[in-house]
């Protein structure tokens, strides 16, 4: 009974108008904790952590590669769940949601690639290798390029949604497919998971809070990101239904 | 089915149809790299399986836009998709009637290309059965694609930003088997790994197909 009443409660923001008037308030709660949590990590993790006896300062650079990484990969994620969302029940808001976080998305993948590199120069003696890492991040990279574009070449928006909503999910599947085959395919030269619930293999705890602050501060930068984003297709939408009135009464 | 697959076929080997196109294309990408990457044939020797694969797999490509677009263009995809032939079933055709008339003859033709690269004695045979088992995969993979994008007007260079991706899979397990075959290594597990990811997408893709190409009719 209680669950019911919860979802209930979850499908209410489906109504853009409702879906509108929450976000407005909660989003500034949302920039403020994304701020504090981005510079206190970072600041933290720049400035007042000791450096690392073989790696030196460079291993500052965890702090952005490790949470955007996390994202890149969670914000497609999210993308197949609200795909998923859209083509069940056919709510908006849900396909908008995941329009709204591809580009996001993207600027996380090229956050991790860019600062992988800058980080893989001085540590690994090159700027690229064809990692199984690396190169299933390049492959997400297009993945997200790919989806984006069908985005943008389709007008009416309801068979775009639907289109790209089918490319996500037959996405994530060649993905995952991708991610294995490239295992497969090259050894690796990336370093195994840098956190972990199994505590023997993370990164020492100077480094690791300052860490989960800055994975905090990428999540809440991310959702006030998509939350003000979605709202801004939501008005984009009205205002073209807007002008479709105005053009027929004319 | 049997009538469409007929009329397909035939529509792609009368003239403008395209037929032989892919294959002239794959002849040309091979003639062209021992032009880029010098000629020691040591050294085509290696690229060989790797380059042939990359050929095949760019000729496929090149045929995608015009596997649907023709059909959709003429109205005769409306009168398919109101058939009581199920749209699934249309397009598994669709996707076998391509793979006839581009995958099979690229199948046939890269030894003969693979003597021109110096492909090593050995690998010939396990190039052909990696193009044999893995460009059915390509097929159906583009289908979708082609579907996906039927109702743009220039959905070429869109088509290939979505299916190369798509393609990624496919060409490393199925290069790996040439290339193993070539330095005469096991090939069994990239052969399994090809073969099922071939049985995967003509298994489950042309309901993807299928959904998408009814959103476009709609």
């Amino acid at each position: 009974m209680s669950i019911s009443a919860k979802a209930n409660r979850l499908w209410a923001y489906a109504n853009p108008k409702k879906f509108l008037e929450t976000t407005e308030k909660a989003l500034p709660f949302f920039w403020v904790a994304a701020a504090l949590c981005l510079v206190v990590g970072l600041v933290w993790g720049f400035f007042f952590t000791p450096d690392d006896y073989r790696q030196g300062s460079t291993v500052k650079i965890i702090y952005l590669h490790v949470p955007s990484a996390l994202m890149a990969i969670n914000i497609w994620f999210m993308m197949l769940v609200t795909s998923l969302v859209w083509l069940v029940r056919r709510h908006h808001v849900s396909a908008l949601a995941a329009r709204a976080a591809a580009p996001v998305g993207v600027v996380m993948t090229l956050i991790a690639l860019a600062t992988g590199a800058i980080w893989g120069q001085p540590m690994w003696g090159t700027w690229w290798a064809w990692d199984p890492r690396l190169t299933s991040f390049l492959i997400l990279f297009l993945f997200y390029l790919g989806y984006i574009a069908l985005w943008e070449a389709i007008e009416n928006p309801d068979t775009a949604a639907d289109l790209t909503s089918v490319l996500c999910l037959v996405g994530s599947v060649f993905a995952i497919l991708s991610r294995y085959a490239v295992n497969f395919w090259n050894q690796g030269l990336h370093q195994g998971a840098s956190l972990s619930l199994d505590k023997e293999e993370n990164v020492a705890d100077v480094f690791w809070v300052p860490l989960l602050v800055c994975i905090a501060g990428f999540v809440l930068l991310f959702v006030a990101l998509v939350l003000y984003r979605t709202g801004t297709e939501i008005r984009a939408r009205r205002i073209k239904a807007l002008q479709a009135r105005e053009r027929v009464g004319a | 089915m049997i009538a469409l697959l007929m009329r397909d076929l035939k529509l792609a080997f009368r003239a403008g149809g395209g037929f032989g196109l892919g294959l002239a294309f794959f002849l040309i990408v091979t003639v062209l790299v021992p032009f880029s990457v010098g000629p020691q044939s040591s050294l085509l020797a290696t690229i060989s399986p790797g380059v042939l694969w990359l050929g095949a797999l760019l000729a496929c490509l090149l045929s995608l836009d015009r596997l649907l677009a023709l059909d959709w263009e003429d109205g005769s995809l409306d009168l398919l998709a109101t058939a009581p032939l199920p749209l699934e079933a249309v397009v598994t055709i669709k996707a076998l009637a391509h793979w006839i008339t581009t995958g099979l003859p690229l199948v046939l033709a890269a030894p003969v290309l693979g003597v021109l690269l110096n492909l090593p004695q050995p690998g010939f045979v396990w190039l052909v059965v990696s193009l044999a088992l893995g460009t059915p995969a390509l097929s159906v993979i583009g289908t979708f694609g082609a579907a996906l994008t039927v109702g743009l007007k220039r959905g070429g260079l869109l088509l290939s930003l979505l299916v190369l991706p798509l393609y990624v899979p496919t060409l490393i397990f199925g290069a790996e088997v040439a290339r193993r075959g070539a330095i005469s290594m096991e090939t069994n597990t990239p052969l399994l790994m090809l073969a099922g990811i071939t049985a995967g997408a003509v298994a489950l893709l042309p309901f993807a197909s299928a959904a998408v190409l009814r959103v476009n009719l709609r």
